[in-house]
């Protein structure tokens, strides 16, 4: 059985809102019977785009997370619903009946990703629910996949063994796996938004001016990463990303030829632009 | 045969409304005679209208209500037998052979009534499954499929490709094949025309300031305070007509004057240089004359290096995309932001291609003071200048490859001229000032050690400079006091790295797909039905293929658009010409008045963008209350900006509520090959999709009722409604050659195949570096511009890249502000000017990445909910002002506070965003909200709608030019304090006055 997955791609975000205004040219103004009723025009964020800002000074990276209806297979607000009001398709799509789902206010408050809406006028719940009305009309994907430029969104109907082949292959993950929910929406690249790195400049006196300084050695050791390498590029720049930002201390020590080695430490709790790191001469 | 043709005639009236409920409808509109005879009236016929039916009769009516005279029978033949041939339709009006008796709106109604016969057949959009039916249409934003259902918009998407589209281009760079996806992207405000539809501030009905009587009191102070009544149309163009006829009458030529924003609606039309240009000239008016907004520094800058007259000052664009993908070991992106703006027009299109540069691992810089959108997306090193410093940092650069010897020596000595003067001045030879990375740092804020390890990077590598949105043009910082400083350097460092070698061009991937060119379809630009052979590019492709009457403004006044209050107010203004034709038709001083015209009295707006986009906007709000200005007429879709301060409201629909044809991103004259940013040539039957919301009506019909009440009916319409004219343009272009008419109403859109792969336009400036002839299919600069053999070297009288420019040498060589060489003067506004130092922040105004300037912003849409563009507090949406959180640490500022910024001209309320993504010392806000809500009395209270060009200078970038320089502003912001009253310190219109205005 062939079943609905979407793929977030973080890497490819640019937060151009198009999946977030598709969603609201769908269903503001629109009911779909047996799927949906309108979404109200202003207040709710089927999809919705977070920020995260990384870094200081010059040492700066953003990225956008999408977050929407997560498709669980085992959904919490499935469990908190009455008489079938929210359900699961055999395509793998959750979907909350707008009629039977009337006063049930527990099924948004059950939702762990906050991801479903209470339509205060209608008295509702209210959610992203994949387009199935479109989906069951023969369209090939959801507004918000078909309009995404840069393919930060994109869909697979496939089984669910091959799911996990592409989600192995591809690294993806859940955007919250302490959830435990089996959602249907996989995670690409989320490290951008959920890890952390350490970054600087390093530079010194070459000629009898300050320039950067390009291959100079930089090790990061302590945390939970052993000990990083790396080399700085041609602007003195050195970035270890991807790093658990778990409160661990560590250090970071440079090295270059005809320089004194330099050493800083830090405790590793949100990404940190170490600045420009003045080398002395030796000798 | 003549006979036999009119005995046919009310044959076609009776089929059409058997086939047609439309028509039948429109039958019963009038119940009129008209007779149609020969002028002897030998031959003769007359057909009644009467309650829907269609009677006729041969010879002459007792009482005919209007006359369609043909000189003889044979003429009459020739005109009326299908095929309809436009040229002799032209040529017969033109030559007197037919004309017209009676009421001019009798006439009108009975031409466009033949025409609405002859296409009562026509089937638009396509039926879906669903039960709506699939039209398409165009917006500055992209292409859309509107999809409508019991004359409802459902929804609207992009424009996805089916099999019988051609197939889309493939690029072989460095071993891997690219091909983007077979739809078209969007922007984001292409994904909210349906909410800007149904805006609940759509003007439904037309309007009247309540206390404003033409005949009487006008109470002119009360212009946006007042409020307005539904008045009829027939009244309101009464009112209209009437004033034109009295402007004429009591002041004379030159009292009325047209001002329209850039960019009102998308189709070739129903657009401002077309629709509106035909009647604006039919009347006779004072043009408001546009600077080359958002590409100022261009234009007034780099254009005297490289020429680029026809492009505002752009560059060569084809084959860059290629080269670069091909051949670029990095790419410089310098206040280059074209994931915020999409280019210009150009929806995502280019974003793909630059995944394509990150997917080659090409190594990417971005110069920037904020951390922009392109920055965000293909990451890379990051130098954060001041606002307006850039030139310093280019320099620099220039230093560097000067002391270090990375340049291209060969190139400088063969393709360029005037490198000594420039190197010498750079090397501080000329002021004793060397212009190092060190000295540049003072300036700019960047370390020397950054500038220095950049210049050796490009200095050894073959570069890509992607300049401003479009890459090699537009927006950014060209935009700020030192535009031209700008603008200038950056070709000054291409012209030393070997512009048009292998991999070093200037591009940031936007422009120059690999499409065929050679496939004619009209831009905006290129006059439309505007019959403006001066003023449009009519002349130069369209007139040809699309007869029509020719159109002349008989009022050769003009007023410089920028100084359009002091003109008002003050009664005087000056300015230079935007003539692409040449380099030196930017030398063309405008003085108004013009000797012998009459002051402007009146004042033709048409849309609503004023406070929004042009600078020092408060000066606008002192031009509507000026008593000067007798009338004010709108035409406008929403009631937004500065609407409010007219006499008189005339509701335009959208176009999607109107016909119109277009392509996409084609600028036509205005920019040619724009349209080279898209990855597919996709153009569009802009169907009606609907019905005109409430009384709205289309621009094309709001004039030509206007016409009709001044007897220019006839001659304003040739007959014709839009869709009419939408049949002429599809006739005129190369689609009937591919496409049926009846398919593409149906299909909506068509895309024109690519180039074949052996025949793709060379690269840009290839010719050049290579010292060949020029080889690129495009026609400029124009021939008599080459200087020693047609087609060989630039636009510039060297023919060579010139350092020291040889037109600025002969127009004024000692003009500080713009020398021959490029200097770097810190800005008149700017960092550490003394008198500005009640302002430390540089306010940054870069163009709006989620409304299309005012398009799309307010209008209770979509756009509203998007948080890096307004924030809701308290109910209401306000505009974003994105501070370092050091500056607002110092002011006490966290996110999601309201907060004051402003100077000696204004203040506006805004909602903060702190952001690491701004160097300190820089706030950021987008240009160009379309709300404009004084807190207070207009122009003395503080603005909420976030009008961040109320705080903008009003001085042009250099004297002599007629330029924005609104990119920057000295500003101060501080946590709000309730105060609603704002006293304004810097003079109104006064050219020499104190403080923000000091040095004019």
């Amino acid at each position: 059985m062939n079943k609905w997955n979407l793929i977030v791609d973080v890497a490819n975000c640019t937060n151009c809102q198009l999946c977030v205004l598709a969603v609201q040219d769908e269903h503001v103004g629109n009911e779909f019977p047996g799927y949906a009723a309108e979404m109200p025009k202003h207040g709710h964020r089927w999809i919705e785009i977070d920020r995260y800002e990384r870094g200081q000074g010059d040492k700066v990276d953003v990225a956008y997370v999408p977050t929407m209806c997560q498709h669980c297979d085992d959904a919490p607000c499935i469990a908190a619903a009455r008489d079938g009001a929210a359900y699961k398709r055999d395509d793998g799509i959750v979907v909350i009946d707008p009629d039977k789902a009337k006063g049930q206010r527990q099924i948004a408050e059950a939702c762990p990703y906050d991801a479903v809406w209470w339509n205060e006028d209608l008295d509702i719940p209210q959610h992203w629910f994949f387009d199935a009305h479109l989906l069951d009309a023969g369209w090939h994907a959801p507004r918000c996949a078909s309009v995404c430029p840069t393919g930060a969104l994109r869909v697979e109907k496939v089984s669910d063994e091959r799911m996990a082949e592409i989600a192995r292959d591809e690294e993806l993950e859940p955007l919250r796996p302490d959830l435990e929910t089996r959602p249907r929406v996989h995670y690409r690249n989320l490290w951008r938004a959920k890890r952390a790195f350490v970054a600087g400049t390093v530079s010194g006196k070459v000629n009898g001016v300050i320039d950067c300084i390009e291959g100079a050695t930089v090790t990061l050791t302590g945390g939970s990463n052993g000990s990083v390498m790396l080399e700085t590029d041609g602007f003195g720049d050195f970035k270890f990303d991807r790093l658990p930002a778990d409160g661990q201390s560590c250090t970071i020590q440079i090295a270059a030829a005809g320089f004194a080695t330099a050493e800083r430490s830090l405790t590793l709790s949100e990404s940190t632009n170490l600045g420009d790191i003045r080398l002395e001469r030796t000798g | 045969m003549f006979r036999l043709i009119l005995w046919a005639m009310p044959w076609l009236f009776r089929y059409a409304r058997w086939r047609s409920p439309a028509f039948r409808e429109r039958l019963s509109e009038r119940n009129i005679v008209v007779q149609i005879r020969t002028a002897d009236g030998r031959q003769a016929r007359y057909i009644a209208f009467r309650d829907g039916g269609v009677r006729s009769g041969p010879g002459l009516h007792d009482n005919p209500t209007v006359s369609l005279v043909f000189k003889t029978a044979a003429i009459g033949a020739r005109l009326l037998m299908p095929p309809i041939d436009q040229l002799e339709q032209i040529d017969a009006l033109k030559n007197f052979l037919v004309r017209l008796e009676g009421p001019d709106e009798d006439g009108v109604w009975f031409a466009q009534t033949v025409m609405a016969a002859m296409s009562a057949t026509w089937k638009f959009g396509r039926k879906m499954p669903d039960g709506t039916t699939r039209y398409a249409t165009m917006t500055n934003g992209g292409p859309l499929f509107v999809f409508v259902k019991d004359g409802r918009i459902i929804r609207t998407t992009p424009i996805e490709f089916d099999d019988e589209d051609p197939p889309s281009w493939t690029i072989e760079a460095r071993g891997k094949s690219f091909t983007p996806p077979r739809a078209g992207t969007l922007s984001p405000h292409g994904m909210n025309w349906k909410a800007m539809v149904y805006a609940p501030n759509r003007i439904q009905y037309p309007m009247k300031r309540v206390d404003f009587d033409p005949d009487g009191e006008r109470n002119i102070q009360n212009r946006g305070i007042s409020g307005y009544e539904r008045i009829s149309w027939d009244e309101a163009l009464d009112i209209v007509a009437g004033e034109i006829r009295r402007m004429k009458l009591e002041h004379g030529t030159g009292a009325i004057a047209s001002s329209n924003g850039s960019h009102h609606n998308w189709g070739n039309i129903g657009y401002y240089l077309s629709a509106k240009l035909r009647f604006m000239n039919a009347i006779g008016t004072t043009e408001v004359h546009h600077n080359p907004d958002s590409w100022e520094g261009w234009y007034w800058g780099a254009l005297h290096h490289w020429g680029g007259s026809l492009r505002v000052g752009g560059g060569e664009l084809f084959g860059t995309i290629e080269d670069c993908l091909e051949n670029a070991e990095m790419v410089v992106f310098w206040s280059s932001n074209p994931e915020a703006t999409g280019g210009v027009y150009g929806g995502q299109e280019g974003t793909v291609r630059r995944q394509w540069l990150r997917d080659l691992d090409i190594e990417i810089v971005h110069i920037d003071p904020y951390f922009n959108d392109t920055a965000q997306f293909l990451g890379g090193k990051w130098l954060s200048p001041r606002p307006t410093t850039s030139p310093a940092l280019a320099l620099a650069i220039a230093h560097v490859w000067i002391e270090e010897g990375l340049y291209d020596k060969d190139y400088v000595a063969s393709r360029t001229k005037g490198f000594e003067a420039w190197r010498d001045y750079v090397l501080g030879a000329e002021d004793g000032v060397p212009k190092t990375p060190e000295w540049q740092e003072a300036e700019t804020g960047v370390p020397a050690k950054d500038v220095r390890a950049l210049a050796r990077k490009w200095g050894r590598k073959r570069t890509y400079l992607a300049v401003g949105g479009m890459g090699n043009t537009f927006g950014g910082a060209c935009r700020n006091a030192n535009g031209t400083q700008w603008t200038r350097t950056m070709v000054c460092l291409m012209g030393m790295q070997g512009l048009g070698k292998p991999g070093v061009n200037v591009g940031n991937l936007q422009l120059g797909a690999p499409l065929d060119f050679g496939f004619y379809f009209p831009g905006y630009a290129d006059g439309g039905i505007s019959g403006d052979l001066n003023n449009t590019a009519l002349a130069a492709g369209l007139y040809q293929r699309m007869p029509q009457l020719p159109t002349m403004n008989t009022s050769t006044q003009v007023i410089p658009r920028l100084r359009l209050p002091e003109a008002i107010i003050d009664g005087h203004a000056e300015g230079y010409a935007w003539d692409a034709r040449t380099m030196e038709g930017q030398f063309s001083k405008i003085v108004y008045p013009k000797r012998g015209h009459s002051p402007v009295h009146m004042l033709y707006r048409y849309g609503t963008a004023i406070l929004g986009t042009l600078n020092d906007a408060n000066r606008y709000v002192e031009m509507y209350r000026s008593p000067n200005l007798e009338f004010v007429v709108n035409q406008s879709i929403w009631n937004e900006g500065d609407v409010r301060f007219a006499d008189i409201i005339l509701p335009a629909c959208t176009n999607l509520e109107r016909y119109d044809i277009s392509e996409w991103a084609n600028a036509g004259g205005y920019g040619a090959h724009f349209n080279s940013q898209t990855n597919h040539r996709i153009i569009t039957f802009q169907a009606k999709c609907i019905e005109p919301v409430g009384e709205s009506r289309s621009d094309y019909e709001i004039f030509t009722a206007l016409a009709c009440r001044l007897g220019l009916g006839s001659y304003y319409t040739e007959g014709m409604r839009d869709l009419d004219w939408v049949k002429r343009m599809f006739d005129a272009s190369d689609l009937p050659r591919h496409i049926s008419w009846k398919k593409f109403i149906e299909r909506g859109y068509f895309v024109v195949p690519p180039e074949r792969e052996d025949l793709r336009p060379p690269t840009a400036y290839r010719w050049f570096a290579e010292g060949r002839k020029k080889d690129l299919p495009e026609a400029m600069p124009l021939p008599g511009d080459y200087t020693e053999q047609f087609l060989e070297g630039l636009q510039t009288q060297s023919g060579k890249f010139e350092f020291e420019s040889s037109t600025l040498k002969r127009y004024a060589p000692e003009d500080p502000e713009r020398p021959p060489i490029v200097k770097y003067t810190p800005a008149w506004e700017g960092p550490g000017v003394a008198e500005l130092a009640d302002y430390p922040l540089q306010l940054i105004t870069p163009h709006a990445r989620y409304s299309f300037h005012s398009q799309g912003d307010g209008k209770d849409s979509f756009l509203n909910d998007i948080s890096d563009h307004r924030m809701l507090i308290d109910g209401h949406y306000y505009w974003v002002l994105r501070l370092n959180p050091a500056d607002a640490a110092a002011r006490g500022i966290a996110t999601g506070d309201l907060v004051k910024v402003y100077n000696d001209r204004g203040a506006v309320l805004c909602a903060a965003l702190l952001t690491e993504r701004l160097r300190p010392g820089v706030a950021h806000g987008y240009e160009s909200s379309a709300v404009y809500e004084p807190m207070g009395e207009p122009g003395r209270s503080v603005d909420k709608g976030g009008c961040l060009n109320l705080l903008s200078p009003r001085r042009s970038q250099v004297k002599n030019s007629h330029s924005m320089a609104n990119g920057t502003a000295m500003v101060e912001v501080e946590p709000w304090d309730g105060e609603v009253a704002f006293e304004r310190k810097a003079p109104l219109t006064d050219a020499t006055g104190p403080r923000l205005e000091a040095a004019v």
